[in-house]
């Protein structure tokens, strides 16, 4: 019986991590899957996300742990009566994440996205290890590579430790929900048929009268605040962030492979991909010799990724063939 | 086209040695270095995106994987034979080195026309987007990395080497001997490449293929052919300059080739796509720059120099410093 417990701890564990993984690829879905921005850079908005919710909780400096870094917001022990003791900094905290990857986005997106598709991969690839090596740089910024390691639990004297990720898995799925539900119908709506017709032809969609440049540079902002919320999830879970954190295979290269394999350009997808990828990442641990070093998964993300686009271009649910929920 | 880049590259060397009473001479000696390696590779990549017309993101891990080919054969059927000498002349490797690189090009060169054939050109052939193609160098960029790390692991390695003290040149400048070996073979690399886009039939109709490939067409050049000769020296250019790096860095990591990507199309870029003399000289702008840079700036910020000036070219001339056509 206790091996049984173990086990569906193990689990739960495991779908925590599928679930913020999720996050990230619904974001990537909005940015390729939807509107075909070619986003090699995931790995500079997880940071982002993750620091700035990281930054924000984190309980101000301590000199006896020589730690480097100026600010910690404190914001639960700052939120004080106004944490309604529902712990409102979390969701602080979250938008907080959104909103900084959001001005992030804009901004790179401002001077970029109105160039070729790959110039905005080679882009957000530079972006991506640019933001890395300022958090390793500047110790005064986020404690540099010794990274920030007090991050807070969300509602965490509400259950024993040893039971938390029941508790946080719930908290990842309705975020994963909300994010779900929000992306489908923005999707289904008169924007996302504007995105859908970019990505398949810009220039038809301009001559419809459509300004490409700004609904490009929308859905960039929007996925980014995605990706934004999935590093602060990331943070609250792991309750770690340093700048190795951030390294493009476990940032980027596998979120790339979820939405792939998932069906890019379907949400449901997107979100099935990342528990299938996860699944075959985490399972992958108990096969026999050589198969279980963690460098095979490497090769096999690689592999996954070409496999999917040479014989199954669609992933696995494919993209709906629908214009509208009214017109079928 | 020629005559102009030579000229630019001499105004900026004019320039640059004007500037010496403010910059160490020896930063811009090693960027020279630096950005001999950052040519060849970007040499390479440019002709694969003006004739392919995608970015090919596993440039970098060719890069790699070239230098740990070079790794194995030194010190896998080399040394059985015997052949363990290190130290050749001024330099920090021995002649066995110089027996693998042909090898690791020869192979590097192979597997990127079985790339070709089984990949992009089922791509080409479905008419796949350039987005989708770029893609597709993406998950070929990554498993090239995790056949690497299978197989040499994620830890430093080096070659085996024989540590030298710096040339002592005039006006302060110390260079490691490795570097004129570097800048002897990115030189002659150079001016042969030159020589066959200029002088051979299958140059002559590469640079057409990459100018109109509708028009390469028509006068008869068969165009896949051309694709793969560019596989072909492409990946050739970037295994010499995989090991170059390997050498010049002192050391293999898996991640190496990778991190070179923002140089590179920075480079290439800087100097027009699907031009090779403006890849050349837009590499030597981005190693100079960089290396210079580290005057003032935490070294560790190279990559971000790099990628400013990418930044900057793609904002003030998209088309880079050399580009005519749009």
């Amino acid at each position: 019986m206790i091996d049984l417990l173990g086990i569906v701890d193990y689990g739960v564990g495991w779908a925590v991590v599928a679930g913020i993984y999720a996050v990230f690829t619904l974001g990537l879905n909005v940015h390729w899957g939807f509107t075909g921005l070619f986003n090699i850079g995931i790995a500079g908005f997880f940071a982002i996300g993750a620091y700035t919710s990281a930054l924000l909780t984190t309980a101000p400096p301590s000199a006896v742990l020589f730690e480097d870094f100026v600010f910690g917001g404190d914001l639960p022990s700052r939120l004080g009566v106004f944490n309604l003791g529902i712990d409102l900094w979390f969701v602080v905290a979250l938008l907080a994440a959104a909103t900084a990857c959001g001005i992030t986005a804009l901004a790179i997106g401002f001077l970029t996205i109105r160039l070729k598709e790959d110039y905005l991969a080679i882009t957000t690839l530079g972006i991506a290890e640019t933001i890395r090596l300022v958090f390793l740089n500047e110790g005064w910024l986020a404690n540099g590579s010794r990274g920030l390691y007090n991050i807070p639990k969300y509602l965490g004297g509400l259950v024993h430790p040893a039971h938390y990720n029941y508790l946080y898995l719930i908290v990842v799925l309705l975020v994963l929900g909300c994010l779900y539900i929000a992306v489908s119908r923005a999707i289904n709506s008169p924007w996302g048929r504007v995105l859908k017709a970019i990505r398949e032809d810009e220039m038809t969609a301009q001559a419809s009268g459509k300004n490409v440049v700004l609904f490009k540079l929308q859905a960039f902002v929007v996925g980014a605040c995605i990706m934004g919320v999935g590093g602060a999830l990331y943070a609250h879970n792991i309750r770690f962030v340093s700048p190795i954190t951030f390294d493009p295979l476990m940032a980027t290269f596998v979120i790339w492979a979820m939405l792939m394999v998932g069906g890019s350009g379907n949400n449901k997808g997107a979100i099935l991909g990342s528990f299938i990828v996860w699944g075959i990442w985490a399972g992958s641990q108990f096969l026999p010799g050589f198969l279980s070093d963690p460098n095979i998964r490497l090769l096999m993300t690689g592999v996954l990724i070409v496999g999917v686009m040479l014989f199954k271009p669609g992933g696995i649910l494919g993209e709906e063939r629908r214009v509208s929920n009214r017109v079928t | 086209m020629i005559a102009r880049s030579s000229a630019l590259l001499i105004i900026l060397a004019v320039a640059v040695l004007s500037m010496t009473s403010v910059i160490k001479l020896e930063l811009v000696v090693n960027g020279l270095v630096m950005g001999s390696i950052i040519a060849l590779g970007a040499m390479g990549l440019t002709l694969l995106y003006g004739n392919l017309k995608f970015a090919h993101i596993a440039h970098g891990d060719f890069m790699t994987i070239a230098a740990y080919l070079v790794l194995f054969i030194v010190s896998v059927p080399l040394s059985h034979l015997g052949l363990t000498a290190i130290g050749l002349g001024p330099f920090t490797f021995g002649y066995p080195l110089l027996i693998a690189l042909p090898f690791a090009v020869s192979i590097a060169a192979l597997a990127a026309v079985l790339l070709d054939l089984g990949i992009y050109r089922r791509l080409r052939n479905r008419g796949s987007s350039t987005v989708v193609m770029a893609m597709a160098s993406l998950g070929v960029a990554i498993a090239l990395r995790g056949l690497v790390q299978v197989t040499w692991g994620g830890d430093i390695q080096q070659y085996p080497r024989l540590s030298k003290l710096f040339f002592k040149l005039p006006m302060d400048v110390r260079i490691p001997p490795d570097a004129l070996f570097i800048a002897g073979v990115a030189l002659v690399v150079t001016i042969s490449l030159h020589l066959l886009l200029t002088k051979t039939k299958i140059g002559k109709a590469m640079r057409a293929t990459a100018d109109n490939v509708d028009l390469a067409r028509v006068t008869g050049i068969n165009t896949e052919m051309v694709i793969l000769w560019t596989w072909v020296i492409g990946a050739g250019l970037a295994a010499i300059a995989g090991v170059l790096l390997a050498v010049f860095q002192a050391q293999l990591l898996p991640i190496m080739g990778w991190k070179f990507l923002i140089p590179l199309f920075s480079a290439v870029i800087l100097g027009g796509i699907g031009n090779p003399y403006g890849a050349f000289c837009g590499a030597m702008i981005v190693g100079v720059s960089a290396e210079v840079a580290t005057q003032w700036i935490n070294p560790t910020y190279k990559p971000v120099i790099a990628f400013a000036i990418l930044i900057v070219v793609l904002l003030v001339r998209p088309r880079g410093i050399f580009g005519v056509r749009d």
